[in-house]
């Protein structure tokens, strides 16, 4: 924009006598380029600052806390042990189990949502009522705080309390035991992310148009085929984006299993893990190891959908525009 | 005519589905905050006996209130100063052609996928070197940093749509450059910031990673954080009431936004998410 003042001024010049007009025409431009520039590092600065402080630096200490033996009860036994805390917990059951919970949660809870959520965005689209009511109902899901959400499924399935538990046989308490509580905690996964999911594909299903729906539904095509000839490849980028944010967000999965069964019965995430290492066990060394590793976990997964599914990031696709 | 009634209706049948497995974890946990402490552990669905006693318990304690009152607090100041930031920031990525603008785009990218878990440990260590551990800009700097890839996105999308020209024409016709910022491009921009803020606040107000682990008192800890801690407090003697309140208390918020920003923030979400 600045570059184009500074062309149209040159422009105009001659008559008005101008200033700059006397300058050489390629001056004002990559001047009005240069002022630019330095308009845009200087308002991206503060941002940029903060994201680096409170990110890359603190991880490169979490790194260098990984490579110690530092135990908050025993400080005087602090020292370099370089990888030793990786293989303790890269040979330790508990890390495997929280990894497969973890991953367990993972899929199932992003296979049903992108189904679910597929489904409620197709009826925020097209159906012929109710679209405002179920957008403001659905909302509700997403905006709850996800520990209180996590309290009311706590109490809802616990015995003689909750009005789902008093569905199970007598005597049942799903949350005490492994597979039933995983189920609870993948169940209320879902139920507050599944929203997140309908609106990021909602976005991809604008796009289709209207119009060639109708040709198609007047050239015979099935509702299925209307759905997989023409709705999933024009939302394709737009359902890998919800499918790359979703699985990174559940791989994080924290507050339900604290709140539901605060990680007992071996339905630890990798995240409960790395909290109970640092905050129970209060040991930094290992808790910092585990964090490290999650890092990593979730770099191979974003790296898996970026060059393996060809994901677009959404940042890319701005900036092309 | 009788094919759209049947179709229109069986439309009802289904939203209607979707709307009460929305809503009733919600209304659950609001009845059993009317309940009475004899009759909590009923398995009713709905209160037997309504009191208001849980919602006086809670505003009786410090527990509570100063639990609200830093929520309230921290959540405000860190949506704040992220939307300042992120639209200083934001407005570049729109607007400016500057060298490094895919870098900061991709750097937003990686920070919106980072595990806060990973950042607990080291954040936890050096906030109690520099004293930071346990106050409001322990937790409004972690807070800000995890909005702010949020907040760029969902801006830089919103500043892509407004009309610039309409800045050029207002210059043409006479305007100051402060004039045709405030009179013309800022009224087209506060919708977006609004929106761009309630999704930040909502952000802020659901943190649970670092509010228990970046605080240890009551001078930071935040609703969900201390909400947790009601279980093992002797003066209350149910928790379950208790909890279900301080629930509901901080639902109203959320509730409120969803009911007069609805279309906003639909539109907040999908357009900072995904451009096609």
């Amino acid at each position: 924009m600045t570059a184009q003042t500074g062309a149209t001024g040159v422009a105009q010049a001659p008559p008005q006598a101008h200033p700059r007009a006397e300058r050489p025409a390629r001056t004002p431009l990559s001047e009005g380029a240069r002022a630019e520039r330095r308009l845009g590092w200087l308002l991206c600065a503060p941002a940029v600052v903060i994201m680096l402080a409170v990110t890359a630096y603190p991880m490169g200490y979490a790194v260098w806390l990984s490579l110690q033996r530092y135990d908050l009860r025993f400080p005087a036994a602090h020292e370099f042990i370089g990888l030793a805390n990786y293989t303790t917990v890269l040979t330790n059951r508990l890390w495997w189990t929280a990894f497969g919970v973890t991953m367990f949660i993972t899929v199932v809870s992003v296979a049903v949502e992108l189904v679910l959520g597929m489904g409620l965005a197709l009826v925020m689209r097209w159906a012929l009522v109710g679209r405002g009511a179920v957008r403001t109902a659905i909302l509700i899901p997403y905006g709850i705080v996800t520990v209180v959400a996590a309290y009311s499924w706590q109490y809802a399935w616990t015995p003689g309390t909750g009005y789902l538990a008093n569905l199970l046989p007598n005597g049942s308490a799903p949350l005490t035991q492994q597979w039933p509580a995983i189920f609870i905690i993948t169940g209320a996964e879902i139920w507050k992310t599944t929203p997140f999911m309908a609106l990021l594909l909602l976005a991809g299903v604008s796009l289709v148009s209207e119009d060639l729906i109708k040709a198609a539904k007047v050239d015979g095509a099935t509702a299925w085929q209307r759905f997989t000839h023409i709705m999933l490849p024009v939302m394709k980028p737009a359902i890998l984006v919800a499918l790359l944010f979703r699985t990174l967000d559940a791989f994080r999965i924290f507050d339900n299993i604290f709140i539901l069964t605060s990680g007992a019965n071996n339905t630890r995430s990798v995240s409960i893990l790395g909290y109970d290492n640092l905050f129970t066990a209060l040991n930094l060394g290992i808790g910092s190891a585990i964090s490290v590793l999650i890092l990593i976990a979730v770099a191979i997964i974003a790296f898996v959908f970026v060059k393996g599914f060809g994901t677009a990031a959404p940042g890319q696709e701005v900036e092309n525009r | 005519m009788s094919t759209r009634t049947v179709a229109k209706a069986s439309w009802g049948v289904g939203n209607t589905i979707i709307i009460l497995v929305a809503l009733v974890p919600v209304l659950w946990l609001a009845s059993l905050s009317f309940k009475d402490p004899s009759t909590i552990a009923d398995g009713s669905f709905l209160p037997r006996e309504w009191t208001l006693d849980n919602y006086r318990g809670i505003f009786s304690t410090d527990l509570f209130t100063r639990a609200l009152v830093n929520s309230i607090g921290i959540a405000l100041i860190a949506t704040a100063l992220a939307v300042v930031v992120g639209s200083m920031a934001a407005y570049a990525v729109a607007r400016l052609r500057f060298p490094g603008k895919g870098v900061l785009v991709g750097a937003t990218l990686l920070i919106a996928m980072f595990p806060p878990i990973s950042l607990v440990s080291p954040l936890f260590n050096l906030w109690r070197q520099v004293g930071l551990f346990d106050t409001w800009p322990g937790l409004i700097i972690p807070y800000l940093t995890f909005s702010l890839p949020l907040t760029i996105y969902t801006l830089s999308a919103f500043f892509r749509e407004i009309p610039w020209d309409l800045e050029k024409a207002a210059r043409v016709d006479g305007a100051t450059p402060f004039q045709a910022f405030t009179r013309v491009i800022a009224p087209l921009a506060t919708p977006s910031i609004l929106t761009t803020a309630i999704l930040v606040f909502i952000f802020c107000w659901n943190d649970f990673v670092f509010a228990i682990s970046l605080t240890s008192t009551l001078n930071s800890r935040t609703v969900p954080a201390a909400i947790a801690f009601f279980s093992g407090a002797s003066q209350f003697e149910t928790p379950i009431g208790s909890i279900a309140a301080a629930g509901v208390v901080i639902t109203i918020p959320i509730i409120i936004f969803v009911f007069f920003f609805q279309r906003r923030i639909v539109a907040g979400l999908t357009s900072g998410a995904v451009k096609g």
